[in-house]
């Protein structure tokens, strides 16, 4: 084996291996969708997010158009607020609603915009005002029980 | 006479313990010594470039193939698994996550010890033993600098880039026996596997861990070798000793850096 035929040996190991690094983050991992576009940022206040994660989708019409970019908790209004970066493209109207919603029955949580009718399109540093947290299930069964407490006694009267 | 006895074994305990501690110390000066003087293995890179052809291109076969099988045999059990919970498009995440955290940088470390390591210290000691080292010392040349530290940093380089073409032979395995045999969904595949896995945590993790692999790895192999009692015993053992040694490294050093990297926050 001769020097030369080591070199190209050695280029070609150290390629592969570069390729294989470059394959799991562009493939596997998701540099690829690390906002390489533009976007900018708007926040939401929820009296509850349930489970929603930083980097979570921002999803409108079930399309993906943003990433959860920050959570954190106010000390005033005791109230979640979830700073969201949407991609530039996408314009929302200043009365949009933020919800949190959950994929599947034990899926993740995401924040689905629903579009109002308003003139003015939401700018950068803004608020979202009409917010509904997420569902959480002990409330929901507690709810419930309420409500068929109630029907209980309302039969026996 | 009994208290003889004790007292004979308490002492040779202690000087085993002592031999070991002594040991370590030598081992970190040695380590010490040797990246000071690799200023050759950088300079003339054609030594280095040969030992990254000996430790890492000859490795590629064992490690690809090792790759790929780890791969499939994680989707089969792991869609065995999920699909009882109805989970089965989460394949690709269990398949790309349990790689490139864990199964890529150790069992390619594991690989690459028992494969390159054992050869370094075979090569390093056996110099050693037919006095190849003496002799140049007497040319006046380092054989520190111009045996162990090419090997050394040969090594050092191609552990990592090993332990990511394991991970991504994995990866594509995972696809051929989760989506060409079993038909789960190449779409959500995919794209639950890019949802999971992020590339500042776990590649970079994963990436964090192979080279502190391939030093801990290297660093023992040339060391045993240079160490190694110049007779064929002698270098039997020191080769042995590097499989068992850097084997339990890998290990534990594992549980440390998983410990350090992934229990941290639950931001993510």
């Amino acid at each position: 084996m001769n020097r030369s035929t080591i070199d190209l040996w050695v280029g070609i190991f150290v390629a592969a291996g570069f390729a294989a690094l470059l394959f799991l983050a562009l493939k596997a991992g998701n540099l690829a969708t690390f906002s390489t576009a533009q976007s900018y940022q708007v926040q939401a206040k929820f009296a509850n997010i349930g489970g929603l994660k930083v980097r979570a989708p921002v999803k409108s019409a079930g399309v993906v158009v943003g990433r959860i970019a920050d959570i954190r908790f106010d000390t005033e209004s005791y109230e979640a607020v979830v700073s969201m970066s949407l991609e530039e493209r996408y314009k929302f109207p200043r009365d949009t609603t933020a919800k949190i919603l959950t994929s599947g029955i034990l899926g993740e949580q995401y924040v689905g915009l629903e579009a109002g009718g308003d003139g003015v399109m939401l700018k950068s540093g803004d608020r979202v005002r009409l917010t509904q947290s997420a569902v959480v299930l002990e409330n929901l069964i507690s709810q419930f029980l309420f409500n068929k407490a109630a029907e209980g006694k309302d039969e026996k009267k | 006479m009994n208290t003889a006895q004790l007292r004979a074994r308490i002492e040779r305990l202690g000087g085993n313990m002592t031999a070991h501690v002594w040991r370590l110390g030598y081992a970190s000066r040695f380590l010490f010594y040797l990246v000071l003087h690799s200023g050759t293995a950088l300079r003339r890179f054609r030594l280095t470039m040969k030992e990254i052809y000996f430790a890492g291109v000859l490795s590629l076969v064992i490690i690809l193939v090792s790759g790929l099988f780890v791969g499939m045999v994680l989707a089969l059990q792991g869609y065995e698994t999920l699909q009882r919970f109805g989970a089965s498009e989460s394949l690709g995440v269990l398949v790309a996550l349990s790689l490139v955290r864990e199964l890529g940088p150790v069992v390619a470390g594991l690989l690459f010890a028992s494969r390159a390591g054992s050869a370094i210290t075979a090569e390093i000691g056996l110099m050693k033993a037919t006095e190849q080292l003496s002799a140049m010392e007497m040319m006046a040349v380092d054989p520190v600098a111009r045996v162990v530290a090419p090997r050394f940093w040969g090594g050092v380089i191609s552990m990592p880039l090993l332990a990511a073409l394991f991970s991504a032979m994995g990866i594509f395995g995972g696809y051929l026996v989760g989506v060409q045999l079993i038909g789960v969904d190449a779409g959500a595949f995919w794209s639950q596997m890019q949802a999971a896995v992020e590339w500042n945590k776990d590649i970079a993790n994963g990436v964090i861990k192979s080279v502190v692999f391939g030093i801990a790895v290297t660093w023992i192999a040339v060391f045993e070798g240079y160490d190694a009692v110049p007779t064929a015993e002698g270098v039997s053992r020191a080769t042995t000793r590097t499989v068992v040694f850097s084997s339990l490294a890998i290990l534990a050093l594992d549980f440390v850096l998983t410990a350090l990297m992934f229990t941290g926050g639950n931001g993510g």
